[in-house]
């Protein structure tokens, strides 16, 4: 939008370009020769020309920014030429060297300045420097800030001033500058500068960007008053300050007396708001100040207008006292009561911001976000970070004692890295378990920092962090494969005391160890044990078992019994050889399970799935082992414990086989709760509990929620679930199934190392390309350089390569100059 | 005079010393007329040579070092002359980390052996040469490598079989007129020839390979020193303190590797005489080409400078030649000179081999070195490789791998590469959820020593699984090949891939720019694709580069236009592990290139996903559905809720809440917003 209203400004910018200037059809860079050159020269009229060998290559960077600034340099009357010194006939202009070439500005014939190449680094830096030299009378460049103050003195009263600041010489903000002064050169006095001692003590903060100020001192009569300054705040291109120049031209009140709507003047035009200080004949004077002072302020940034409301006929609402306008056609007016100043002022700020600054807006907003830590786990962790943990009570290992010490002692290893928050956040558990375990384990906790180890954790087959694993004397490694956290950790620790599967010697034992007896302190963290019956000779089912057992060590406890009188057992329990009884020990039974043919892989899927229980409390930690059913989730969300009725019910019905197509489970509030942010996410506010929901979340996404008014029965459950799969009920709302996009967005760099490609390529010639170039570019450098500072014995040596004995020098005068 | 009669006793360069020694040899003689076949001959048990016999040992493959000397490292028992190593043998860096402090390390050779570190041979930062040559004995002897010695190879030709790995065998003739056949052939002589110059006069000028190294030699004299690298300053370094004065003339401007950030370039060790120049005390360097200049020697045995154009002039004697002095009286070298040093570095002999093996020098570009591929192979015949500092052409000024800290990474890239290419060894990777990419990113960025040694020539490359759930990370894959990527590891790039390189700022090096300057450090993290020191740059592509894209990458590009990049900013310390200055910018980066979520969440908020979500994010699906969820303590928890990353659900309903950012609220997930729980107050 900011465009529409601009394109009508552009094309009377260049109208006036055209209008005012010499315009040349041609706009690609013409070649000559010099004295063909020279010959092209008229007097009065600035020419630039870059002098080079023939036998130069006939593309380089170079030359395409001086191609890309022929028509620009046009625009004001400088032609531009590449002469091509040739051997027939040279000038002196024509570097004694190839890659000394220069470029030289003239009037008529008359050498004004002469241009190393590095300082006409891209077309910005072309323009803004021949742009310069030519205006050497109308630009006046300064460095204090007591220039800057005679100039001001010598002008008050007679001229306006326009002072800019820019970072550099040859910058695009440079060009603009150039550029304006060139068609307001002789109204206003333009002042450059590029020290920023000077425009910080004309008080302003940001040295960062370039700035442009006008200095009001036509106006000032007496000398010892200050001229008034009026900040241009938009960024320094010509447009914008020939827009701003506008503005500053324009009376700082117009008093109109017609419709609103209807008022037009150079501010709309320039796509900038008006602001009409409603006026009545009673308060003239009061509203003539307000608005004069209220126009200062918003000089550059709207128009304001004085609106006499007596003489008026269109409508304007009693009680309002400013009108605002804003530049797009087709928006109505807005009538305002504003009581103040500074509330007009802000107000015409804000809508500034709406308006233009909407693009650089955007960035404005991300860009403080993007640096806002939005990962749980990194911010908890670096929140933490000055917490000492108790770190002594695990052994840290290095790699000279890493071997030694997992030889010596059975050892749980943590691999972590330092800098991983994953890895830091778990490290905590890990501590919490050291202190938890303290002097009662016979399993040594030891940790491995593998930012520091690295090598010893690759050994280790560690590539990833976090990692814990099990040394234990004489077997293989095993990673640990569950949930990071202490009590996880803890049970597998526990479990891993005895070996799995555990060989029971006699009858009574294997009762005792069925009863939950024989390891009592370990059946908190197995509420099933397994004991697989065998006869003595089933050797290929009891390696099987016992594999099964090895892969499960840790998470559940397995028996093996193969004695002679293992019929005792199978007899007892109704099994049949070889076969597995599981003792529930919470629900004291036990059942039996043939294992006829089954192979190691489907042993562990047996034991895994008799683990699960028919109507669990869901938990953060249990969840995945039940979500791995991939079936709808029928859950009761309970604040405390269950309902005995209402889990009687369930009980009921998963017995009766009714829910065999879901999975039942409860939530309990207390326990996790978590849950009310589920709740929160299916009814937006907590419903009362007891609630049954079924959530399909493996099809559809869709919950349905089981009526608050309807008591938890049987037969009420039963039914709405029929009326379920019939397709009767309607879900309460649907998951979301979008994926899970980036949370903000990236730093773009490409762009902005394109942008800053195409706007200041400082010195982009003496950058190595590719391989290939490497050596010419070095070259480059050492040109470059030996025209710069020299130490005195190169510049001797230089002096004496000038001697026309010399062989290069030689080559050059040999066919001009025959007698040498 | 006596010395310039040495100079020229080593002038004709070669195989002199070792035709002398040949003659002890430890060949099992050969008498057939069937050469011994070998599928890897290695030329050269330098530090180059033994490198690629130790990635061959490990790889148990077929392989034997030609060495013409007795022992391995024969260079380093003659040069540096002045015996002081410029490769710093850092011996701490207050790390542990192996792989990080081999950064540091310049001399080292890689190996999986601790005691193989180049620190346990010298406690000096600039060790001296011999400790070298002990170490390089060591590294052969203690690994067992397959090193015939006293064997000189005279003369390599091709021999066309279709049935060769390359349909062609190498020949290798030695000394004793034993043909040795070989599949591959893996050239590491180094640069062993002294670069001269011709011009009038050039007789008169004593080589730095032969020159005294005595000051006692140089008291009292003048003297001109050609040339202007390591040699020549480390020449000048150590007679600085006797001679009237030294001139230094050679035909470039004097570079400073700090200003230009290759360890190539003049070191600081060196240039003491920059010092003495800069401040007035006689000494001084000098530019100008050296193929224009004329020595001319008087009565007194002086040596005078001149130009050949005045030599052309007639044919006077020696004291009758103009000098530039005569009409320009105060020329710069119209001092008469006592002695006239050469030292000018070093060209590979390319003399061994047999045309039909196409090994040509690199051209205008590099002349001293032969020409080779982005992959160290030969332009001109497959399966001949060029490792170590004759490898230097690809990065020559650039980076590291004309230096044993960095052709040790080009020597295992191109074992890699053969291993694939014969043995069907994929390049080796490690495959991961991409729940892992950043962490793994980031750990080697911070420790990676390819990468930082070989910066712009080796990087790493993340290969993407189909859906970006997963990737593969290949290690110090040489950039310039990124197109034939497929074919040189075996591994495929069909879902876009990540490259990791190391640069330096655009605009920072070079041989008159100022380093030091004001301002050089960025410290901003939007600001950091203006970073001026060495640091991580990440390219994000969406199919593999062509070769042509390669090719014509744009100018000063280390690779081709990417469909994103990311810069992490320079650091300091070289440790990119801030989590919100290096590690959170690129997981955005990352994130934005995948379209993804790459957050790590606790298990509680993964629960809450599950159950609210039909999708999960990466780390939840890859850790918590598989039941390794990240619990977390009581105390980060207390953390998350006070920044309010993470809701306190257990006070959820009890107490009015304001709708603070809750994991759903603030992590803008897709899914149902969280209202404020403004209206259920009755209900509990």
């Amino acid at each position: 939008m900011m465009s529409s209203s601009f394109n009508k400004f552009r094309v009377g910018i260049s109208f006036v370009m055209m209008s005012i200037f010499y315009k040349s059809a041609v706009d690609s860079l013409s070649e000559l020769s010099p004295q063909k050159y020279f010959s092209t020269l008229q007097p009065g009229k600035a020419s630039l020309a870059y002098f080079c060998q023939a036998d130069s290559p006939r593309t380089s960077i170079f030359l395409e920014e001086l191609n890309e600034a022929v028509k620009p340099l046009q625009d004001y009357g400088i032609s531009v030429a590449k002469v091509n010194c040739v051997k027939e006939e040279t000038s002196r202009y024509c570097g004694k060297e190839k890659d000394l070439m220069k470029a030289y500005l003239f009037r008529g014939n008359i050498l004004l300045r002469e241009f190393p190449t590095d300082t006409l680094f891209d077309v910005n830096a072309i323009v803004a420097h021949v742009l310069f030299s030519l205006l050497f009378n109308e630009v006046k460049y300064i460095t204090t800030l007591e220039d800057l103050q005679n100039i001001e003195n010598a002008l008050k009263g007679k001229a306006n001033i326009a002072f800019s600041y820019v970072r550099a010489i040859g910058t695009p903000e440079h060009r603009a500058v150039m550029e304006t002064a060139f068609v307001y050169g002789t109204t206003y006095k333009f002042v450059l500068t590029t020290e920023t001692a000077l425009l910080e003590s004309i008080g302003t903060e940001d040295i960062e960007n370039a700035h442009l100020y006008f200095f009001h001192c036509k106006q000032v009569l007496d000398l010892t008053e200050q001229c008034r300054r009026t900040l241009m705040e938009w960024p320094l291109t010509t447009l914008n300050i020939h827009r701003f120049i506008k503005t500053m031209e324009a009376p700082l009140v117009t008093e109109v007396a017609e419709d609103p709507q209807q008022v037009s003047t150079v501010h709309l035009q320039l796509g900038l708001p008006l602001v009409f200080i409603v006026s009545q004949q009673a308060t003239y004077e009061a509203d003539r100040r307000t608005a004069e002072w209220a126009a200062w302020r918003l000089l550059g940034k709207a128009g304001v207008l004085l609106l006499l409301r007596d003489s008026l006929e269109a409508d304007i609402p009693q009680h309002a006292n400013v009108v605002f306008r804003r530049a797009e056609e087709g928006v109505p007016v807005e009538f305002l009561v504003l009581h103040d100043v500074d509330l007009i002022i802000s107000h015409v700020e804000s809508n500034m911001h709406n308006e233009e600054i909407q693009e650089d807006e955007d960035e404005d907003m991300e860009s403080p976000d993007m640096d806002i830590q939005d990962d749980e786990v990194a911010e908890t962790v670096y929140r933490d970070r000055k917490r000492r943990l108790p770190l002594e009570l695990t052994v840290e290992l290095t790699e000279e004692t890493f071997d030694e010490t997992v030889v010596a002692s059975d050892s749980i290893v943590l691999f972590y890295a330092g800098w991983q928050a994953v890895s830091m956040a778990f490290l905590q558990s890990y501590i919490d378990l050291a202190i938890k375990l303290k002097g009662t384990s016979t399993m040594l906790l030891t940790r491995v920092n593998c930012a520091d180890w690295s090598d010893l954790c690759a050994k280790q087959n560690v590539t990833e962090f976090p990692v814990v694993k099990m040394y234990k004397e004489g077997k293989n490694p095993v990673s640990y494969t569950g949930m990071l956290g202490t009590e996880d950790l803890l049970k597998f620790i526990q479990l891993n005391r005895i070996s799995c599967p555990v060989n029971i010697t006699s009858v009574q034992e294997a009762e005792e160890y069925l009863s939950g007896e024989l390891y009592k302190d370990l059946i908190s963290y197995s509420s099933v044990s397994v004991l697989g019956l065998f006869s003595p000779n089933m050797t290929t089912a009891k390696e099987d078992f016992t594999e099964a057992g090895n892969y499960l060590k840790g998470c559940v406890i397995t028996g093996i019994y193969s004695e002679e009188d293992v019929l005792i057992l199978s007899n007892k329990y109704a099994a049949t050889l070889p076969a597995l009884l599981l003792a529930r020990h919470k629900e004291g039974k036990i059942e039996s399970i043939p294992l006829a043919n089954s192979h190691a892989q489907d042993i562990v899927q047996i034991i895994t799935n008799a683990l699960l229980e028919t109507f669990p409390e869901i938990t953060v930690e249990n969840l995945p082992i039940y979500l791995r059913l991939q079936k709808p989730l029928l859950i009761l969300f309970s604040d405390g414990s269950i309902n005995p009725q209402c889990k009687k019910a369930v009980l009921t019905l998963v017995k009766e086989k009714h829910l065999d197509s879901l999975t039942p489970c409860w939530l309990n509030l207390k326990n996790t709760p978590v849950g009310r942010g589920i709740l929160q996410a299916y009814f937006n506010t907590l419903p009362p509990l007891p609630l049954l929901v079924v959530v399909s979340l493996h099809s559809g996404g869709q919950v349905f929620a089981f009526p608050s008014d309807q008591a938890i029965t049987e037969q009420n459950l039963l039914l709405w679930l029929k009326k379920l799969e019939a397709g009767l009920e309607s879900h309460i709302t649907i998951l979301p199934a979008g994926e899970w996009k980036p949370p903000l967005p990236a730093y773009d760099f490409l762009s902005m190392m394109d942008a800053a490609g195409s706007q200041q390529p400082t010195r982009r010639e003496s950058e190595c390309t590719k391989e290939m170039d490497a050596q010419e570019n070095d070259k480059k450098h050492e040109d470059k350089s030996a025209s710069r500072k020299e130490p005195i014995e190169t510049l001797r040596i230089k002096h004496w390569n000038r001697s026309n004995w010399f062989k290069e020098g030689e080559k050059s005068f040999r066919h001009d100059n025959k007698e040498l | 005079m006596g010395l310039s009669a040495v100079a020229r006793l080593w002038g004709p360069p070669g195989l002199l010393l070792t035709f002398a020694l040949h003659p002890t040899l430890c060949l099992r003689p050969v008498q057939t007329s069937a050469p011994r076949h070998r599928d890897y001959c290695v030329l050269g048990a330098g530090p180059a040579g033994l490198q690629m016999a130790y990635f061959l040992q490990r790889a148990g493959r077929d392989y034997a070092v030609f060495e013409r000397a007795p022992r391995p490292g024969s260079f380093f028992t003659r040069y540096p002359r002045h015996r002081k190593l410029i490769s710093i043998n850092k011996r701490h860096t207050g790390k542990a980390n192996a792989e990080f402090n081999l950064r540091h390390d310049w001399n080292s050779l890689l190996s999986h052996d601790p005691r193989l570190l180049f620190r346990h041979y010298s406690r000096a930062y600039f060790p001296d040469a011999g400790d070298m040559v002990r170490y390089l004995g060591d590294f052969a002897d203690r690994l067992g490598l397959h090193v015939l010695y006293n064997t000189t190879i005279a003369h390599v030709t091709l021999d066309k079989d279709r049935q060769a790995w390359n349909g062609h065998y190498f020949i290798l003739t030695d000394q004793m007129g034993h043909a040795h056949q070989c599949s591959v052939l893996l050239v590491a002589t180094g640069l062993s020839v002294p670069n001269q110059v011709d011009f009038p006069g050039s007789e008169y000028v004593e080589g730095y390979e032969s020159v005294s190294v005595d000051p006692e030699d140089f008291e009292g004299q003048n003297v001109l020193i050609l040339g202007r690298g390591n040699s020549a300053f480390e020449t000048a370094e150590n007679i600085l303190g006797v001679t009237n004065f030294i001139h230094m003339l050679s035909r470039s401007r004097v570079r400073l590797s700090w200003a230009t950030h290759y360890v190539g370039d003049l070191r600081a060790i060196n240039n003491g005489l920059l010092d003495t120049y800069q401040l007035k005390s006689l000494d001084g360097l000098l530019e100008s080409d050296l193929t224009d200049l004329a020595v001319v020697k008087d009565r007194e045995g002086k040596f005078h400078i001149t130009l050949k154009f005045f030599l052309e002039e007639g044919n006077q004697s020696a004291d009758a030649v103009t000098l530039p002095q005569d009409d320009n009286d105060n020329f710069a070298m119209r001092v008469a000179y006592d002695r006239v040093i050469r030292c000018l570095g070093w060209n590979f002999d390319f003399s061994i081999f047999n045309k039909s093996l196409r090994l040509s020098s690199g051209g205008e570009l590099s002349k001293k070195y032969p020409l080779v591929k982005a992959s160290y192979e030969s332009k001109g015949s497959r399966g001949l490789f060029v490792l170590g500092t004759a490898s230097h052409s690809v990065d020559y000024r650039r980076s590291a791998g004309g230096f044993i800290h960095g052709f040790r990474y080009t020597v295992r890239a191109v074992h890699r590469l053969l291993e694939q290419r014969h043995h069907g060894v994929a390049w080796p990777s490690t495959k991961h959820p991409i729940s892992q990419l950043t962490s793994s990113i980031v750990r080697r960025v911070n420790e990676a020593s390819g990468l930082y040694q070989m910066f712009g020539v080796l990087a790493d490359v993340v290969l993407l699984k189909e859906n970006a759930m997963a990737f593969e990370y290949l290690e110090e894959f040489p950039t310039q090949m990124l197109a034939q990527l497929e074919t040189i590891t075996g591994r495929k790039a069909r879902h876009g891939l990540f490259v990791i390189n190391m640069e330096y700022g655009r605009n920072f090096s070079g041989p008159d720019k100022d380093v030091f300057f004001y301002d050089r450090s960025v410290g901003h993290t939007e600001d950091a694709w203006q970073s001026n020191f060495l640091h991580p740059v990440i390219y994000y592509y969406r199919h593999l580069p062509t070769e042509q894209e390669v090719r014509f990458r744009p100018a000063d590009w280390a690779l081709p236009r990417p469909t994103a990049i990311h810069h992490i900013v320079e650091d300091f310390l070289t440790d990119w592990t801030a989590p919100v200055g290096h590690i959170l910018p690129l997981r955005r980066f990352l994130e934005n290139c995948l379209d993804t979520d790459l957050r790590s969440f606790y298990a509680e908020s993964c629960f809450l996903f599950a159950l609210t979500h039909q999708k999960l994010p990466p780390f939840c699906q890859q850790g918590y559905l598989r039941t390794q969820g990240l619990m977390g303590t009581e105390s980060l928890r207390r953390h998350g809720v006070e920044s309010g990353l993470l809701r306190d659900y257990a006070t959820v309903g009890r107490r009015r809440e304001d709708g603070g950012r809750g994991l759903l609220g603030g992590s803008q997930a897709p899914g149902p917003p969280v209202q404020a729980l403004d209206s259920n107050k009755e209900e509990l």
